[in-house]
């Protein structure tokens, strides 16, 4: 499956806005957006693989990038040898105790005839369970969030280096994904759905209130970064001399390289997810996820596992998210909970994969560019149009004041304008799947 | 032992609010409920279009404090949900008309109605956060309890207090009669029995001269009534606040799911059921338990089971099991 | 001959771009029973479905009392005075049975109920069990609700897609007696059976389609003596 002149005209299009930007605006913003474009395109990709492969619904993107973001903090922070001495093995105990709890009530369940008194084993099981783990972990949650809580409290995580954390995001949410798919797959479509935005709702609310493990919406700030700092860029030879070819300032020129270098591994990753998705989708088993996606009820005739194949393409897109969401908190360098929002890390990515064509993989990456294009300048944009609609107004007046507030609301309003235009009058996107 | 102190600490912290919660969530359920009998698509937009119709009763109830127009002890929204079911009402027959119709006309897959209410979602939150902002808005006036704490104390002489705010007792009577007139229209008139077979079996209705856009219309107006007045209900107890409409979504399906879709009568056990278990799971029952155990045996802890803001996990616990072992619902809805 | 009550004649079509129907004419008359018949694949259902209006037929027509109702829906053709019963999803399940009947109603403006004594009369059984879902009756009892919703409209012609599918040899005896006494009272009947030759037995007429085309066309009892159609079609 290759690019036509059009697709390729699409993408060259999108470079050169761009590259406007770039001139007309600010380099370092073109950079942003272009980072910020390419994690998009890899989530885009993602829920690509569930909704274009296996026309699976997931509402949750925003809790699987979640944990990959927590990833980040587990691989790449220093531990905290004091919260570990306070509380390290309790909380660890603690989890054990948890898991054993469930375990055991399901043991409970498979051993047991079907009966009153299974219901009041299991039932014993888990209050017994729980008391025993809360006896335990409680105190050592509160010793762990006693530990330097002004800037640690937390028991950071294994001191490896940052680029680690991007596959131990995707195995996190594999494994969040392989729990939600386990409980709703080969039931109605829609309940996956609902099951997704449960979880992703649980996930944020583990990680804003867990403060022992991520130190929840205090927040985990100066994450060791893949690419050097624009600080550290700064003092360098070769880019105070790029700087003076370029006619630029030191600290501009140094957040442009430190932007680029981003760019460069984020480009990569997402060339290599494209090749094997690419290669995936036009294999045997590709064509099989489509076939089954076309014709579910057929596909199962022919004695197919459907859902355990939708169990497997879901748990691979979801990783994918979270590969994206361990890459977007590397790149800013913190993890910051209370910034998760299911208006922009859900919804806003199935814009994208809408409008750039469901199916269609290079569609999703044109989709997440021109969507987060849009989502970045349609603010200012729309400030402009209001400032300019009431230019002849009182600029005290309360109606002004309101209508430039309300260009805030402006983008909302345009992505779900667009949603709707797209899935109505070009439901293929803008390159359809072929 | 004091176990009336214990039944008022109880009622007062728990039982009551969670009857409150339970009728909101009971209101809104019922709507999805009914779309998804109707309409045949999970309605993601039910959240964010409760909060636009909560928006317009809070925007009719300024208008009217501004006249003067009062019904106290009672809250001038009450007085302004004509209002606010209106605006609804035709909000979502228009977009019933720009959007959803043509999906139905080309039968489209039930996922891309959600996928296109997921846009209707979108864009009701923009419209919505354009006249109110994101913060919160207070917007109940009138007499705010039935009774107090203290009156409560003086008139038992017990030790723990109870206090019925007038929001809460509003919630429960309105949100009784709604389900009653509700029940009455569908099972003794002939609009709504046509809702029912249209919903049993399409084809059929069809044939039986029943009329599809008809039923959808009617679906759609009830619906706006049954979210205004959740949304009403939710913003009169806790104050408004769009995100936590949205964040309705979860427990409301919840409870449309536990119950089995497509039945009301099930939408409402479930969305109590849902209330009691978030609130009884993240309820500190020291105290209560304080009065009942025996001298000396009293509870160190604060006994609560889950910290307060993990209530989704409870709505999504209940999801889960009830998914896994009964996914028709309690009272068989009629899909899996 | 007269026109009879109801004709399809000479319908080609089918769906999408295939024909099923091949110049196939089905035709019934006042207050008699007409039964088609056939092998399986045969457009049976097709045949029943093009002179109810459920599917579009490129050329041919369909009358009903000499009006030409080709052009019609469906829903019109119930209006004019014709009740469909599909052989299956016939009834609704969670209604009560009295509530089928009254949906069966649906387009009428005028009192219902004397039509509802007069189904309660000729299934006694649907009394006792007026107030019960439709959905937790019997088979046999759910397709008597599902002819009784279809009578309820005061039809002049009652169409039934294989009415005694998947029901017990009893109560298809008793169904056919009870079909037989619905046309006594003036309704025509044309039904698709699959149980062919107890369904000859009551029928005044019998069309045996082949690949959606009339292979024979008689009275029920004639084709029932017929060598040819005994050995082809009726097991010999």
């Amino acid at each position: 499956m290759s690019l036509t002149a059009r697709d390729l005209g699409l993408f060259a299009g999108m470079f050169a806005v761009l590259a406007m930007v770039a001139m007309f605006q600010s380099p370092q913003l073109a950079i942003t957006i272009l980072n910020m474009s390419l994690i998009s395109a890899i989530m885009a990709l993602g829920v690509n693989m569930q909704w274009g492969y296996a026309g699976l619904f997931n509402v949750g993107i925003m809790g699987f990038t979640a944990v990959g973001g927590l990833a980040v903090v587990l691989v790449a922070q220093p531990p905290v040898p004091e919260a570990w001495a306070a509380g390290g093995l309790g909380i660890l105990l603690g989890l054990m105790l948890g898991v054993a709890t469930i375990l055991a009530a399901i043991l409970v369940y498979k051993r047991l005839a079907p009966s009153k008194l299974r219901g009041l084993a299991i039932f014993a099981v888990l209050v017994v369970g729980w008391f025993v783990t809360s006896q335990v972990f409680g105190p050592a949650k509160q010793a762990v969030q006693a530990v330097n809580p002004a800037a640690e409290g937390f028991l950071g995580g294994a001191g490896l280096p940052v680029i680690l954390a991007w596959p131990v995001g995707a195995v996190f949410a594999a494994g969040v994904a392989w729990l939600v798919g386990k409980v709703s797959l080969g039931l109605r479509a829609d309940y996956l759905a609902i099951a997704t935005l449960g979880i992703s709702e649980i996930v944020i609310a583990v990680l804003k209130h867990e403060r022992w493990l991520a130190r929840g919406v205090n927040n985990v700030t100066g994450i060791e970064r893949p690419v050097a700092r624009p600080v550290d860029l700064q003092p360098l030879p070769w880019v105070q001399s790029l700087a003076d070819t370029l006619g630029w300032s030191v600290s501009q020129t140094a957040s442009v390289v430190s932007g680029l270098g981003y760019a460069a591994l984020f480009t990569l990753v997402l060339a290599l997810l494209i090749w094997l998705a690419e290669r995936a989708l036009n294999s045997p088993w590709g064509r099989m996820m489509r076939a089954i996606r076309d014709n579910e009820v057929s596909a199962r005739a022919m004695g197919k596992d459907v859902t355990r194949r939708h169990l497997m393409i879901f748990i691979l897109g979801s990783a994918v998210c979270g590969l994206a969401g361990a890459m977007m908190v590397s790149m800013d360098g913190q993890l910051t909970p209370g910034s998760y929002e299911p208006l922009r890390f859900t919804f806003l990515i199935w814009v994208m994969v809408i409008v750039g064509g469901s199916g269609n993989n290079w569609g999703a990456v044109l989709g997440a560019f021109v969507i987060w294009f849009l989502w970045v300048q349609v603010e200012p944009a729309g400030r402009w149009l209001m400032d300019t609609l009431t230019a002849g107004m009182n600029p005290d007046s309360l109606i002004r004041q309101r209508m430039i507030d309300s260009a805030a609301y402006m983008r909302l309003m345009t992505m779900g304008v667009a949603l709707l235009l797209i899935l109505r009058f070009a439901p293929r996107g803008l390159i359809p799947e072929r | 032992m004091e176990p009336l102190n214990a039944l008022v600490s109880v009622s007062n912290f728990m039982l009551i609010p969670a009857l409150a919660y339970g009728s909101q969530l009971a209101l809104g359920a019922l709507g999805i409920t009914l779309i998804f009998s109707i309409l045949r698509f999970a309605h993601f937009a039910h959240g964010d279009t409760m909060a636009l119709g909560t928006a317009a009763v809070i925007g009719g109830t300024l208008f009217l404090q501004a006249r003067g127009a009062s019904i106290d002890p009672l809250p001038t929204a009450l007085l302004a949900i004509p209002f606010g079911i209106l605006i609804m009402a035709a909000y979502m027959l228009v977009t019933d008309r720009l959007v959803y119709r043509y999906y139905r006309r080309v039968k489209a897959k039930p996922m891309i109605f959600v996928m296109a209410s997921l846009g209707v979602m979108f864009v009701t939150n923009g419209v919505t956060r354009l006249f109110m902002g994101t913060g919160e808005t207070r917007f109940e006036d009138g007499q705010r309890f039935i009774f107090t704490v203290r009156e409560f104390r003086e008139f038992t002489g017990l030790a723990e207090g109870l206090a019925l705010r007038s929001s809460q007792a509003i919630t429960i009577i309105v949100a009784l009669i709604a389900m009653g007139v509700l029940f009455w229209f569908l099972n003794r008139t002939r609009a709504g029995k046509s809702m029912r077979a249209y919903s049993d079996n399409e084809d059929l209705a069809l044939l039986s001269g029943i009329n599809p856009e008809r039923v959808v219309t009617i679906t759609w107006v009830i619906t706006a009534i049954l979210l205004v007045l959740a949304g009403t209900l939710y913003g009169l107890d806790k104050g408004f606040r769009p995100f936590n409409y949205f964040q309705l979504l979860l427990p409301m399906f919840a409870a449309a799911i536990l119950g089995g879709l497509g039945s009301p009568l099930g939408a409402i056990v479930g969305a109590y059921v849902v209330a009691f278990a978030e609130l009884g799971i993240t309820f500190a029952w020291r105290r209560v338990l304080s009065y009942l155990a025996p001298e000396g045996m009293e509870p160190s802890s604060m006994m609560q089971l889950l910290p307060v803001d993990y209530k989704f996990a409870v709505t999504f616990a209940i999801l889960v099991i009830v998914l896994l072992f009964r996914p028709t619902g309690i009272f068989k809805g009629k899909v899996i | 001959m007269a026109e009879p009550f109801l004709i399809g004649e000479a319908m080609t079509g089918g769906y999408g771009g295939a024909d099923i129907l091949h110049s196939c004419t089905i035709a019934v008359e006042k207050g008699e029973i007409a039964v088609i018949v056939g092998p399986n694949g045969a457009g049976k259902s097709t045949a029943m479905k093009a002179v109810f209006g459920m599917l579009r037929i490129r050329e041919g027509k369909v009358r009903l009392n000499g009006e030409d109702i080709t052009a019609l829906s469906p829903q019109a053709r119930v209006g004019k005075g014709m009740g469909f019963v599909p052989q299956t999803n016939n009834i609704f399940p969670s209604m009560s049975v009295e509530e089928n009947l009254e949906m069966g109603a649906f387009i009428r403006t005028d009192d219902i109920s004397e039509t509802r004594e007069q189904i309660f009369d000729l299934f006694p059984i649907l009394r006792d069990k007026r107030r019960q879902a439709a959905g937790e009756l019997s088979g046999g009892q759910r397709q008597q609700v599902a002819v009784g919703r279809a009578l309820m409209t005061k039809p002049k012609v009652l169409m039934l897609d294989e009415p005694t599918a998947g029901v017990s040899p009893i109560v298809m005896d008793e169904l056919f007696d009870r079909i037989i006494e619905i046309a006594r009272t003036g309704i025509s009947i044309l039904m698709v059976e699959q149980n062919a030759r107890q369904a000859l037995n009551i029928a005044d007429k019998g069309y045996v389609l082949v690949q959606g085309e009339n292979r024979y066309t008689d009275t029920g009892q004639a084709l029932l003596a017929d060598p040819e159609v005994r050995k082809s079609f009726l097991g010999g």
